[in-house]
C-alpha cells in the first residue's frame, strides 16, 4: 500500500469537510479565472471598437478627446472641421476612402450621427467585421434613418416607424425637429460597440433639419420638410472624419501632414494606438477586480487551513498508528501535503468546470446584451499560471499543518492521545 | 532456548529525562531478553510506561545508558534509521484505537508492510502479503467474512486481535504491547492472551507486554516493575 493510497483513503474518509474545502477553493478559482476572462473580453472588445480605420481626423484637440467624441460619442467637439478641408484631404493620393461624421443632435438619449453610405461600407469593428443589417437597408433618402441595435430594441422601433430628432444632446420639446420626421429604413445587427446606440442619418438629413435654424435656435423662417429639400444640403462643416489609406505604411506621414495642415488646425489620431493608451488609463478597475479575487482566494485558503488544523486533532491517533508501523515524521507531513494537494487539484478542476458552465450559460445573454462573443477555448497561459499559483499556494499553506503534525509526531511518539 | 542465545533486547543503565525536568522519567539498571522470551512490565499510570514504549520503539533515545535491539545500539542510528528499524523489526499493539478507520480490516493488517520492504518480503514468502494477512486473521479467530468490514463494525476485542495481526505480519523479532487488554473483560482478556502468546510463539517473537494489571503477570516468565517512585528515587 503506497502513501498515495493511504492519503486517498484517509481523505475519502473525511470527505464531507474536505468537500467544503474543495468547494471554497473551486469558487476562488472560478472567480480568479472569471476575472481574467472578463478582463480579456472587455479589453478585446474595447480595443476592437473600431478597426481598419487608419486615422480619425477632427478639429485640433487632444487625442483622447477626439477618440471619445468621434468613436464613443462621449462628450462633444470643441470645434468643427470645414467641409473644404475634408474634401482636400479625401482627394489626397494616399487616401483610399474617407467617411465624414457629423454629431450634435440626439433622439431620446441616443446620439444622432450624420454620415454617408460609405460609413456602412468602410466601418469595421472587432476582427475586420462589417456592419450588417438585421433588417432593412442603408439610407437613400434625406429623411431616412438607420438605427443601431440597442436603439431599436430599447425604443421598440421597427422598419417604417417615424422618429423625430432633437436639437442638441438633451431632449426637450421646444428643441425638437418635429417638423421633419425621419423614417426607419434599416436596423443594424448588434456589434457591442457604440454603433449600437447610434441613430444614423445622411449628412443631407442633418443639413435639412437645420436649414431654418441659426446659432442653435429656430429662426423666424419656418420651412417644412419638402421645402427644405430645395436647398443645397451640402454641409459647410462636419465634426470629424475617418480615413482609410492606400498603404498602411504611410500612416505616420499622412498623420503629420494633417496635423500640419495650413488652412485649418486639425488633429489626426491612429485609433488603435489611442484606444490602447486610453485603456491603460482606465484599466485600474481590472487590477482592483484581480486583487479582490485574490482576497477571495486567500479566504478560501484560510478556510482550508482551519479545516486541516482542526482535523489534525482527531487525526492524532491515526498519526500514532502510522508512526508505530514505521512512518517517519516527514512521512506524516507528506501525508498532509498530499491530501491538500489533492484538495487543491480537485478544487481547481471543479473551479474550471464551474467557470465553463457559467460561460456557456451566459454566452447567449452576453452576446445579446453586449455583443461580445465569449470564447469557450482552452485556458491560456495566464490562466494556467493562475491555476499553478493556486496549487503552489495551497501546498505552501499546507506546510503549516504539516509542521504542526511534524512536531506533534515527534512529541507524541507512540502515545495515543484521545 | 539456551543461555548462549544472543540478547534481542538489552538495556544497560538506561535513564530518560525530559528536557527541562529535574527528575528522570525512566531509570532501568539492566534488562536482557532473548529470542522468544516474554516480559511483563508492570507499572501504575504515571510510571513512565509510555516513555519506555517510545524508547524501545526508537522514537526517543535514552538520556544516558544504552539500548541495544538485535545487537544494534539505537542511539547510534539517525532518527529516520530508527523509524526504519521499527518498521522492519518491531510490531506494536496499543491499548485501543489501534486501527485506521478508513481502511478495511484486511488493509489494516497489510498496511504494516507499507514502510518496510523487509516485512513485505517476509510476509509474502511463497504467497502474497494479503494471503498471509488472511491466514493471521483467521488464526486470531477473525473469519474471512470480517476481512472486508469497516473498523467500526468490529467489537473492541476483535479490533485488538486485528492489531495483533498487524503487529505480527512480516514476522518482526520484537512485539511491544501497551495495555492491549485494558478495554477487554476478563473472558476476552484471557482468550486474547492465549491467542497472542500462541501467535508470538509460532513466529518466535520476543514479547514485551506493558500493563498495570498485576493479575496478568503470572503468565509471563519475566516480570519487571516500573516503580511509581522511579522518577524520584533515581534523582
Amino acid at each position: 500500500m503506497t502513501l498515495l493510497r493511504i492519503a486517498l483513503k484517509s481523505a475519502r474518509f473525511r470527505r464531507t469537510s474536505l468537500l467544503l474545502t474543495v468547494i471554497s477553493i473551486a469558487i476562488s478559482v472560478t472567480l480568479l479565472l472569471g476575472v481574467d476572462v472578463v478582463r480579456k473580453e472587455a479589453k478585446g472588445s474595447f480595443l476592437n471598437t473600431i478597426s481598419e480605420t487608419d486615422l480619425i481626423v477632427g478639429a485640433r484637440s487632444g487625442p483622447t478627446n477626439l477618440l471619445l467624441y468621434s468613436v464613443f460619442h462621449v462628450g462633444s467637439a470643441t470645434n468643427n472641421v470645414g467641409w473644404q478641408s475634408y474634401e482636400t484631404i479625401s482627394e489626397l493620393d494616399e487616401v483610399a476612402w474617407t467617411v465624414p461624421i457629423s454629431l450634435g443632435d440626439s433622439h431620446r438619449g441616443f446620439r444622432v450621427m450624420g454620415t454617408t453610405d460609405d460609413y456602412f461600407a468602410f466601418y469595421r469593428y472587432g476582427n475586420k467585421k462589417d456592419l450588417t443589417f438585421d433588417n432593412g437597408k442603408v439610407f437613400t433618402e434625406v429623411y431616412d434613418t438607420v438605427l443601431g441595435a440597442d436603439v431599436a430594441r430599447d425604443l421598440g422601433y421597427q422598419l417604417g416607424d417615424e422618429i423625430v430628432l432633437s436639437h442638441g444632446l438633451v431632449s426637450v420639446d421646444f428643441a425638437a425637429h418635429d417638423d421633419k420626421p425621419f423614417t426607419v429604413v434599416g436596423i443594424l445587427d448588434k456589434t457591442g460597440t457604440p454603433v449600437d446606440r447610434t441613430v444614423h442619418v445622411s449628412l443631407a438629413g442633418i443639413e435639412a433639419i437645420h436649414v431654418d435654424w441659426q446659432d442653435g435656435s429656430r429662426s423666424g423662417l419656418q420651412l417644412d420638410a419638402e421645402q427644405a429639400l430645395k436647398f443645397d444640403l451640402t454641409p459647410t462643416s462636419i465634426t470629424a472624419f475617418m480615413v482609410g489609406l492606400e498603404n498602411r505604411a504611410l500612416t505616420f506621414r499622412v498623420q503629420r501632414d494633417i496635423n500640419d495642415f495650413e488652412s485649418e488646425p486639425m488633429s489626426a489620431i491612429i485609433p488603435g494606438a489611442t484606444l490602447n493608451e486610453f485603456w491603460r488609463t482606465i484599466s485600474t478597475f481590472e487590477q482592483v477586480l484581480f486583487v479582490l479575487s485574490l482576497f477571495v482566494l486567500l479566504a478560501g485558503l484560510l478556510g482550508m487551513l482551519t479545516t486541516i488544523l482542526s482535523t489534525l486533532n482527531e487525526r492524532r491517533r491515526e498519526i500514532a498508528v502510522l508512526r508505530a508501523i514505521g512512518a517517519r515524521p516527514t512521512t506524516v507531513v507528506m501525508l498532509i501535503v498530499l491530501e491538500t494537494l489533492m484538495v487543491a487539484i480537485a478544487g481547481c478542476l471543479a473551479g474550471i468546470g464551474l467557470l465553463y458552465a457559467v460561460l456557456a450559460a451566459s454566452k447567449p445573454l452576453v452576446a445579446r446584451r453586449f455583443g461580445v462573443d465569449l470564447s469557450l477555448g482552452w485556458l491560456d497561459s495566464t490562466q494556467g499560471l493562475i491555476l499553478l499559483a493556486v496549487i503552489v499556494g495551497t501546498t505552501m499553506v499546507s506546510l503549516i499543518p504539516g509542521f504542526v503534525a511534524y512536531r506533534r509526531s515527534i512529541q507524541d511518539g507512540l502515545a495515543i492521545r484521545v | 532456548m539456551t543461555a548462549a542465545a544472543p540478547a534481542v533486547v538489552e538495556l544497560d543503565q538506561v535513564t530518560f529525562r525530559w528536557p527541562g525536568q529535574s527528575a528522570n522519567t525512566i531509570a532501568i539498571d539492566e534488562l536482557q531478553l532473548r529470542a522468544g522470551e516474554h516480559l511483563f512490565v508492570r507499572g501504575p499510570s504515571g510510571s513512565g510506561k509510555t516513555t519506555l514504549l517510545n524508547l524501545l520503539a526508537g522514537i526517543h533515545v535514552p538520556t544516558s545508558g544504552r539500548i541495544q535491539m538485535l545487537g544494534t545500539d539505537m542511539a547510534a542510528l539517525s532518527p529516520s534509521r530508527r523509524d526504519r528499524f521499527r518498521a522492519d523489526h518491531i510490531g506494536v499493539v496499543f491499548q485501543q484505537f489501534n486501527l485506521l478507520p478508513y481502511l478495511s480490516i484486511l488493509e489494516n493488517v497489510t498496511v504494516s508492510c507499507a514502510f518496510s520492504q523487509r516485512k513485505r518480503e517476509r510476509a509474502a514468502g511463497a504467497v502474497e502479503v494479503k494471503a498471509t494477512a488472511r491466514r493471521l486473521l483467521r488464526s486470531l479467530n477473525l473469519p474471512d467474512e470480517l476481512h472486508q468490514s469497516r473498523v467500526a463494525e468490529l467489537s473492541v476485542g476483535q479490533q485488538q486481535r486485528v492489531a495483533v495481526a498487524r503487529a505480527l505480519i512480516g514476522s518482526p523479532e520484537i512485539v511491544i504491547a501497551d495495555e492491549p487488554t485494558s478495554a477487554l473483560d476478563a473472558d476476552n482478556r484471557d482468550r486474547f492472551l492465549d491467542l497472542l502468546f500462541h501467535e508470538a510463539d509460532a513466529q518466535g517473537c520476543t514479547l514485551i507486554f506493558v500493563s498495570h494489571d498485576p493479575e496478568l503477570s503470572q503468565r509471563f516468565e519475566h516480570v519487571m516493575e516500573l516503580a511509581d517512585s522511579a522518577p524520584r528515587s533515581a534523582v
